[in-house]
């Protein structure tokens, strides 16, 4: 068992600088120490949600009030917010996502690999601008960007967390 | 009994909204709203299907002060069912959820929806956590749905079974920039646009 990465701990104090007021999810394990970090913030809304798309709504009706948001997803549920997109890609309604990625650096899984190889094209398909960090001390500087990007320019920016980041997920054979 | 006709349905909820924010789902009930008066207040969703509740439940985490009425169609709500779930885990208490439910999918065609099939969105409600959740059939039945939508503790799921006529198409704005801005502006005032 190696120490938890300290990366997710400086993420979610950037998060709350930027403003971010709720947290919307489908859970992943790149996300853990962050969504248990959100749900212990009684200042926060966190939403865990049935499918990816519907935190797309959710931020959307969050900035219509007045609040920042961020969704949190891996990489295979990119693919479930295509139409949704629809809605801050004509409304100009600024969208944050993180998304970790599967399907791509030592993985095991060959069934997360057609949508993991997808994820940036599917992305920028919907004209969400797409940043990526593949180093771990590079995470937290990416998402200020994207934040910025975000919130100040009022565009939709996902955040690729690359698996070389978050290390290969193990399966016990 | 005569069948509730969804214009008339509408326009009676929405007498009553005083600063109620209103979210609508794509189709008739973006005309249906429109239709009973337009307001900076109305965010009318013209795609992203299956989004309304969704967007009324961000609306509702944060605005916990406002009233939040989504009002949408049979086929809007059956694309996003999950949602129901959703706002369940979260029963936030300033939420309504009207479903105008003609069993069709009007836009397309008329082809009938689940609900024409049977499918219970009420009783769906209720199961994922709603406060309440009902079936309204009659004009009674909808007297105390206009009560309810914006005094009892939410989260409130209203189904709302209308005549199955179509309906004339009542144009609202649909420029998105225009629609989230002014609904801001009426909301946030000189904020929004910092």
């Amino acid at each position: 068992m190696t120490a938890a990465p300290a990366w997710p701990d400086a993420l979610y104090a950037e998060l709350l600088s930027a403003g971010v007021k709720q947290v919307a999810y489908v859970p992943d394990a790149g996300h853990r120490r962050l969504i248990e970090l959100a749900h212990a913030n009684p200042d926060l809304t966190t939403v865990v949600l049935t499918t990816e798309e519907e935190g797309i709504g959710v931020l959307a009706g969050a900035y219509l009030g007045g609040q920042r948001g961020v969704l949190l997803m891996q990489s295979s549920g990119v693919g479930n917010c295509v139409n949704a997109l629809a809605l801050p890609a004509e409304c100009r309604i600024p969208l944050l996502m993180l998304v970790t990625m599967r399907g791509e650096w030592g993985e095991f899984n060959p069934w997360q690999v057609a949508m993991g190889q997808a994820t940036r094209a599917t992305l920028e398909a919907m004209g969400v601008i797409v940043l990526r960090a593949d180093d771990a001390e590079r995470i937290v500087e990416t998402v200020r960007a994207g934040a910025g990007l975000a919130f100040d320019s009022g565009r939709m920016v996902a955040v690729l967390i690359g698996q070389r980041a978050l290390g290969a997920k193990v399966f016990r054979k | 009994m005569s069948q509730l006709e969804r214009r008339a349905v509408t326009r009676q909820l929405l007498r009553s909204r005083g600063d109620a924010l209103v979210v609508t789902g794509l189709g008739s009930s973006t005309y249906d709203v429109f239709a009973a008066g337009d307001s900076p207040l109305n965010f009318y969703l013209w795609g992203a299907m299956g989004s309304a509740a969704m967007v009324g439940l961000g609306l509702a985490n944060a605005q916990p002060g406002r009233r939040i009425v989504v009002v949408t169609g049979d086929g809007e709500m059956l694309m996003g069912l999950g949602a129901l779930a959703t706002i369940g885990v979260r029963r936030p208490a300033n939420l309504a959820v009207v479903v105008i439910d003609n069993g069709l999918y009007a836009e397309t065609g008329m082809q009938r929806t689940h609900t024409a099939h049977g499918v219970d969105l009420a009783g769906i409600a209720r199961a994922a956590g709603f406060a309440a959740a009902e079936t309204v059939r009659s004009a009674a039945e909808l007297d105390a749905l206009e009560r309810a939508l914006y005094a009892a503790p939410g989260p409130v799921f209203a189904a709302i079974k209308v005549a199955p006529e179509p309906t004339q198409i009542e144009l609202a704005p649909r420029d998105g920039p225009y629609l989230r801005s002014r609904f801001r502006e009426a909301l946030l005032g000189n904020v929004a646009h910092r």
